[in-house]
C-alpha cells in the first residue's frame, strides 16, 4: 500500500489524478445539466438567449479564470519540482519503462495486441474516428446544449470510449503495472523478481484444440482459416444482418458509406474490449489466456 | 463608489487618466473592437456563453496554458543546449544555479501536463454540448488536429531533459514505430517492402537506430519551432472558425422547441 501511495504521489502522475477527478466531476456536471434540460420544454441555454456585452460580462470571467489558473500554476510550481533523474544511460533500462502518462492507455493495450495494432493502427483509428464524428452523427438534435435524452447513443459511445477505455486504461497502466509489466494490486509490493507463469493459447486452440502451428513450426492453414472467418465474420455478419433487418428511416438517411464507417469503428472499439476479456477472463476459470484470434505468416491479430 | 467618484475628481487621478471613460454601450463595444487582442471576441454574446458552467472555460484555459508555455519555454531556451554533451548539465544548472530557473522549468512542465488535461476536457465538453454539429463540423476536425499537436508537443518536450526518465519514455513511445504496417521494419509487410532498422519510419523519426544525440536535436527543433508554429496556425484557424461558425454554440432559438 505504501508503494502505491508513493507511485500515486509521484509529481509526474499528478495529472492522472487530476484527469480522474476532472473526468468524474465534469461527467457529473454535464449529467446534472442534461437531466435538468431534459425535464424542461426548452433547454436553459435557449431560455437565456438574450445577448450581453462581452465587455465586461465575458472579459471579466476570462480575467478571473486567468488569475485563478496562474495562481494554481505558480503555487504548484513553487511547491513541487519537476523530476530530474540520473543522466540518460542507454546501458541501464529501468523496469518497468513507461511512456508519458497520456500514452499509458496505449501502452497497456500492448498486453492485448501486437505493437502494430496497439501502437499504430488503434491510435490512427482513434484520430480518424474522432474526426469522423461530425460527419457520421446525423442526429440534428442536441446541438449547442446539454442533453442526454436526445442523443443517448452517441453520448454513451463517446463516454464509454473516453471514460472507460481511455481514462481507466491510463490509470491501470500507471498505477497497477509493475516490473515486467506485471499486474499488481494497490496493496501489493512491486516485486521485480515476480515471474507470471502464463502459457498463452490462441483462440482456435482454446475452443477447438486446433493448434496454430504445425510440428515444423509453420502456420497451420486450418487455424489461419478459422481466424480469418472469426475476424472477417465479426466485422461483417452483425452489420449486414442489422442492415437487412432495419430498413427504416435512420438507415436511409445514414446511407451505406456512413453506416459502414460507423459499424467498423464501433466494432473495432468493441473488439478492443473483447480482446481484453479474452485475455483476462479465461484466467478467472483457471484456463490459459488467449493471445491471438487470427495467426498468419505476416501478421497476428 | 462614492469614494471612487471623489477619487476621480482629484488632480492625481486626472494626471493619470487624461479623459473620462463613460460607461455606455458604445464605449463597451469600442473596448472590444479597438483592441487587437480583445477583438477576437464579438461585441456581444448570448448570455449562456458567459456562463463558465456551459463551456467550462476549457478552450480558453488551454490557450492560456499555451501562452504560458511559450513564454517559459523561450526563457528555458536561453539556458539549454540540445546536445547529448550539455543537455543534462544545463538542466542541473537550471535547477540549481539559475535564479528562478526551477520556477520556470516547473511552470513549463506542469503547464504542459495541464494543457494535455484541459484539451481532453475541452473536447469532452464540446462533445457533450453537441457543438460539433453543423455548422461546426470542420472546427471539430481542426480541434482533433490540435489535440494531436498538443500530445506531440508534450511528447517531444519529454525527451529534452535527457535524463533516464526522458530517454526511456521516448524509447518506449517511439518503439511502436518499428511496427508500423508497411513502413516499419517489424510491421506487417514492412520487411517485404524492404524496411530495415536503418531505413524505416522509426529511423527517420529518431535520426538513428536508437534514441541518441540526433534524436535529441530532432525533438528539440520539432518541439521549439516546427510543432509550435503548426499549432499556432491551427489555433488561428480554430478561433477564426469559432467566430465564423456563429460564435459559441447554443440552441438555434426558442422557436425550434
Ligand atoms: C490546442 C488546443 C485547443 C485550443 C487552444 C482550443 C480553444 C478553443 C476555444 C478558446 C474555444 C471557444 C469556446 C471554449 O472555450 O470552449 C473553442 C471552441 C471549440 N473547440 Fe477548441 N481548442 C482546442 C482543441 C480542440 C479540440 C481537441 C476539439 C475537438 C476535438 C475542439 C473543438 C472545438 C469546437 C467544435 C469549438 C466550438 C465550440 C462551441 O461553439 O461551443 N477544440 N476552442
Amino acid at each position: 500500500m505504501q508503494q502505491f501511495l508513493e507511485i500515486i504521489s509521484k509529481p509526474d502522475n499528478i495529472p492522472i489524478i487530476l484527469l480522474l477527478v476532472g473526468a468524474i466531476f465534469f461527467s457529473w456536471l454535464a449529467w446534472t445539466k442534461a437531466r435538468r434540460n431534459d425535464a424542461l420544454e426548452v433547454p436553459v441555454e435557449a431560455a437565456l438567449d438574450d445577448k450581453v456585452q462581452v465587455w465586461p460580462y465575458l472579459v471579466r470571467v476570462e480575467f478571473l479564470a486567468t488569475i485563478a489558473v496562474m495562481a494554481i500554476l505558480v503555487f504548484w510550481s513553487v511547491f513541487l519540482d519537476a523530476p530530474l533523474e540520473e543522466a540518460a544511460n542507454r546501458a541501464l533500462t529501468p523496469n518497468p519503462s513507461k511512456a508519458p502518462w497520456y500514452f499509458l492507455g496505449l501502452q497497456e493495450l500492448l498486453v492485448y495486441f501486437d505493437p502494430w495494432i496497439a501502437g499504430v493502427v488503434l491510435p490512427t483509428l482513434i484520430i480518424v474516428g474522432l474526426m469522423a464524428i461530425p460527419y457520421v452523427d446525423i442526429n440534428p438534435r442536441g446541438n449547442g446544449y446539454y442533453t442526454f435524452k436526445e442523443r443517448k447513443f452517441s453520448i454513451l459511445v463517446f463516454s464509454f470510449g473516453f471514460l472507460v477505455l481511455w481514462v481507466s486504461l491510463i490509470v491501470l497502466g500507471t498505477f497497477m503495472r509493475g516490473p515486467g509489466w506485471n499486474f499488481f494490486w494497490p496493496w501489493e509490493r512491486w516485486d521485480p523478481h515476480y515471474v507470471a507463469v502464463l502459457t498463452n493459447v490462441d483462440l482456435s486452440e482454446l475452443l477447438f484444440n486446433i493448434p496454430t502451428r504445425l510440428p515444423d513450426n509453420s502456420i497451420n492453414p486450418v487455424a489461419m482459416l478459422f481466424g480469418a472467418v472469426v475476424v472477417l465474420g465479426y466485422y461483417s455478419i452483425g452489420p449486414v444482418y442489422w442492415m437487412m433487418k432495419r430498413k427504416d428511416d435512420l438507415m436511409q438517411k445514414l446511407g451505406l458509406v456512413r453506416y459502414a464507417i460507423v459499424s467498423f469503428l464501433l466494432l473495432t472499439m468493441g473488439g478492443v474490449v473483447i480482446k481484453i476479456i479474452l485475455r483476462l477472463a479465461p484466467m478467472a476459470f483457471g484456463l490459459n489466456p488467449v493471445k491471438y484470434v487470427w495467426v498468419t505468416p505476416w501478421f497476428n491479430i | 463608489m462614492a469614494l471612487m467618484e471623489k477619487f476621480r475628481k482629484t488632480e492625481f487621478y486626472k494626471s493619470i487618466f487624461r479623459h473620462s471613460y463613460q460607461d455606455t454601450q458604445r464605449n463597451r463595444a469600442l473596448q472590444i473592437v479597438d483592441n487587437v487582442f480583445l477583438h477576437l471576441h464579438p461585441v456581444r454574446v448570448p448570455r449562456h456563453a458567459t456562463n463558465i458552467g456551459f463551456t467550462w472555460g476549457m478552450g480558453g484555459i488551454t490557450f492560456l496554458l499555451f501562452l504560458v508555455l511559450t513564454i517559459t519555454g523561450v526563457i528555458l531556451m536561453f539556458y539549454y543546449r540540445p546536445t547529448a554533451q550539455y543537455a543534462y548539465e544545463d538542466m542541473k544548472y537550471l535547477m540549481n544555479d539559475v535564479p528562478f530557473g526551477p520556477l520556470m522549468r516547473n511552470m513549463h512542465r506542469w503547464a504542459a501536463h495541464a494543457m494535455v488535461l484541459t484539451v481532453m476536457l475541452h473536447m469532452f465538453r464540446v462533445f457533450l454540448t453537441g457543438s460539433y454539429k453543423p455548422p461546426r463540423q470542420f472546427n471539430w476536425v481542426v480541434g482533433v488536429i490540435l489535440l494531436v499537436l498538443t500530445l506531440l508537443l508534450s511528447f517531444s518536450g519529454y525527451l529534452l531533459p535527457w535524463d533516464q526518465l526522458a530517454i526511456w519514455a521516448v524509447t518506449v513511445g517511439t518503439n511502436m514505430a518499428r511496427a508500423t504496417p508497411l513502413l516499419g521494419h517489424e510491421g506487417p509487410f514492412g520487411p517485404e517492402l524492404g524496411m530495415r532498422i536503418n531505413n524505416d519510419v522509426r529511423f527517420v523519426l529518431l535520426g538513428g537506430t536508437e534514441v541518441g544525440p540526433p534524436t535529441l536535436l530532432r525533438f528539440y527543433v520539432g518541439h521549439c519551432i516546427f510543432l509550435p508554429l503548426i499549432a499556432v496556425i491551427f489555433m488561428a484557424v480554430h478561433f477564426w472558425r469559432v467566430r465564423k461558425d456563429g460564435g459559441i454554440s447554443g440552441p438555434e432559438s426558442k422557436k425550434n422547441f
